[in-house]
């Protein structure tokens, strides 16, 4: 084997890193003719990092050479870092070889921009295609679709990919001239809807023909980067759920903002990415996605960030007090998710069994239930609780908030007054 | 206490089963055979017999869904202590009640079966993810594995449907039994002494692949790559990879 891939391997995987997207769910494809590999439908998770990130593809660039100077990129042209590039034969070699190990779920190809957008994306299909067609690879592949890129080109990458992904980056226009003045947002937008024609086509062309090709069966994703710009999540999630409506978008994906261009006065100099910013972006998401919630509901002109002290549900559930206390026996199950420390299963598992019985609060807490929260919020087959008008939503906020914060350092000594 | 003993399959369980309806008792433990049992006890050997272990099974199925059935299974999988017991409580419950109760969660044999089930289809998972191949000599794919239940038989259509074009050898050190695929079909392999280093699940040098080194050597590389240092949390990584599997992986 070529020493060179050893250091290849480095840079370019060093060079994909900071893109978030790692799920391999959305397409199942069982193995055919005892060719390698199988989708599972679900994403398998291969491994983890040590900063908590699933590995379930070999996530690497074609190439870190970039024509592009975008300000938050760890590629941009005018960083002095080694550059390197695969060749078509080293990427798939290494992605059979290790999917054949059970170290990946497939492959996750990106790519500097080199010369341009046609060219480079055409050598990221002729991997796709070597391996779908000459290895007869049946594993996940997940395609980065280059910014500025022709019809032609995704609709052959839609061919041989599970998903296609566009990466919007930038949350508005305005902060995307300002950062990355090399794209707009017509050269993000139009790959992402030419994708999107592809999947409608194929769908119907299924209905109609059992063996019409695929395209792009797991969808498309796409990823903002959190705290680059000073875009306020009220414009994040209204984006966030404006692309979720499309037919073909399954996950947006937020990435706090790592300052890796120090030297760049446009960048805000954070010392640590916003990962709490993060993780409330991602509560929201799930909201909009699991719980049933409308974008509007979350953020909204009046309240244009999320609470970093408490998850959304939480802060929307003490915006609206009249809406409690829910009676689990007998509200809907529109209502029983919006009910604080009340997930998706639980809220399953109370529906199917109410009808045996009424339920108590010993039930709930078995069926998983975070009774600290959810006490508040509730009323279940006992005597009415303490809830929250009898506490008023202040002193509640200060109750919950506090329990959070008091987990963080028991030895401190605290006096309440 | 009534013990009734068992020779450890599901066939056998269910004909304890039967025989706990037909004997109209109540054991107070359905143990395997191999358990050490306590002084001045009453033991019934249930002998293992198919017809009887179907007229249990056809009970089941006009009271609880087929899925219901595969869940007691899965269940039965676990091999933790006294789940013969929590089984039979909830077969005596599903025959006895006139609706299915197999979704009344609010029931405590109900909801504790449903959680085990969850934790033996998670261990399914985890073993699916974390199992790592190592390429022998003579071209055949080798692992190690030491789930806490009892679900290699699970993962079997798995990996064959996977891995359809390559030998490969699946060895729980626990239990001491491996699937093996030959390239048509899979079967249970024993050996007395599988020819690896247990502690560390790897094979002797002399029988690995030539490039076998190099690629493990690439994917320890390519995980270092890929963390992101700013974001460093040890704690995350280890509540969703468990250290239980650190010892065969080998990225640790």
């Amino acid at each position: 084997m070529n020493p060179q891939i050893f250091e290849k391997l480095k840079i370019l995987a060093e060079a994909a890193k900071y893109d978030i997207s790692c799920s391999s769910s959305g397409a199942s494809r069982p193995n055919t003719e005892k060719g390698i590999g199988s989708a599972a439908g679900w994403g398998i998770c291969h491994s983890f990092t040590e900063d908590g990130r699933c590995v379930s593809l070999l996530k690497i660039m074609l190439t870190n050479h970039c024509i592009y100077d975008c300000g938050y990129c760890v590629n941009r042209r005018s960083n002095d870092i080694p550059r390197t590039t695969f060749s078509v034969s080293e990427l798939v070699e290494l992605t059979i070889e290790f999917y054949r190990r059970n170290y990946i779920e497939g492959l996750f190809l990106s790519s500097g921009v080199v010369r341009n957008a046609d060219y480079t994306m055409e050598r990221m299909v002729r991997v796709a295609k070597d391996l779908r067609t000459i290895h007869r690879y049946n594993g996940y592949i997940h395609l980065k679709s280059i910014p500025g890129v022709s019809r032609e080109l995704v609709a052959e990458a839609g061919l041989y990919a599970d998903r296609l992904s566009c990466n919007i980056e930038l949350p508005s226009e305005q902060s995307l001239r300002l950062i990355a003045p090399d794209k707009d947002y017509q050269s993000v937008f139009r790959p992402m809807h030419y994708i999107q024609q592809g999947f409608l086509e194929s769908k119907e062309e299924k209905k109609k023909f059992r063996h019409a090709s695929h395209f792009a069966p797991a969808g498309q994703s796409t990823q903002m980067i959190i705290g680059v710009s000073p875009d306020d999540d009220n414009r994040i999630l209204h984006l966030a759920y404006a692309m979720y409506q499309r037919p073909a978008m399954k996950r947006v994906y937020y990435s706090g903002y790592i300052h890796i261009n120090t030297y760049d006065s446009r960048l805000p100099a954070l010392s640590a990415p916003p990962l709490v910013r993060e993780n409330r972006l991602y509560q929201a998401d799930w909201l909009m996605r699991f719980y049933h919630f409308k974008v509007d509901e979350i953020v909204n002109e009046t309240h244009p960030n999320l609470e970093l002290e408490m998850d959304p549900k939480l802060s929307w559930a003490l915006r609206n007090p009249h809406c409690f206390p829910v009676d689990v026996n007998t509200a809907d199950y529109e209502m029983i998710l919006r009910i604080p420390g009340v997930g998706v299963k639980s809220a399953q598992l109370i529906i199917a069994s109410r009808k045996f019985g009424r339920l108590t609060s010993e039930n709930l807490r078995k069926m998983g239930v975070v009774m600290k929260r959810a006490k508040y919020f509730i009323t279940c087959h006992e005597l009415p609780a303490y809830t929250i008008h009898e506490v008023s939503p202040e002193r509640l906020r200060q109750l919950l908030t506090l329990s959070a914060k008091k987990k963080k350092d028991d030895k401190q000594l605290i006096i309440h007054f | 206490m009534l013990y009734y003993l068992y020779d450890g399959t599901f066939e056998g369980f269910l004909t304890a089963v039967f025989d706990v309806y037909y004997r109209k008792e109540i054991p107070g433990r359905i143990v395997t055979a191999e358990t050490a049992l306590p002084l001045f006890t009453d033991i019934h050997n249930v002998i293992t017999a198919k017809d009887k272990a179907e007229r249990v099974f056809q009970g089941l199925q006009k009271k609880i869904s087929q899925s219901a059935i595969h869940m007691l299974y899965i269940c039965y999988l676990s091999e933790i202590q006294d789940i013969e017991r929590i089984l039979l409580r909830y077969i005596q419950k599903a025959l006895t009640s006139p609706v299915s109760i197999e979704i009344n969660f609010a029931d405590d044999d109900v909801l504790t079966l449903s959680k085990i089930y969850k934790k033996v289809l998670n261990e399914r998972t985890h073993l699916v993810q974390f199992v790592r191949f190592q390429k022998t000599a003579d071209g055949m794919y080798f692992a190690l594995t030491d789930p806490v239940y009892n679900v290699l038989p699970l993962c079997a259509d798995f990996f064959q449907d996977r891995y359809a074009d390559q030998q490969w050898l699946i060895y729980d050190s626990r239990r001491n039994f491996g699937l093996y695929y030959d390239l048509t079909e899979t079967e249970i392999v024993r050996f007395e002494h599988p020819p690896v280093d247990l502690k560390t699940g790897s094979i002797v040098r002399e029988q690995q692949d030539d490039d076998e080194k190099a690629f493990q050597d690439l994917w320890k590389e390519y995980l270092q790559s890929i963390t992101i240092q700013s974001r460093k949390n040890l704690r995350l990584q280890r509540q969703f990879m468990p250290q239980r599997f650190w010892k065969y992986l080998i990225e640790k």
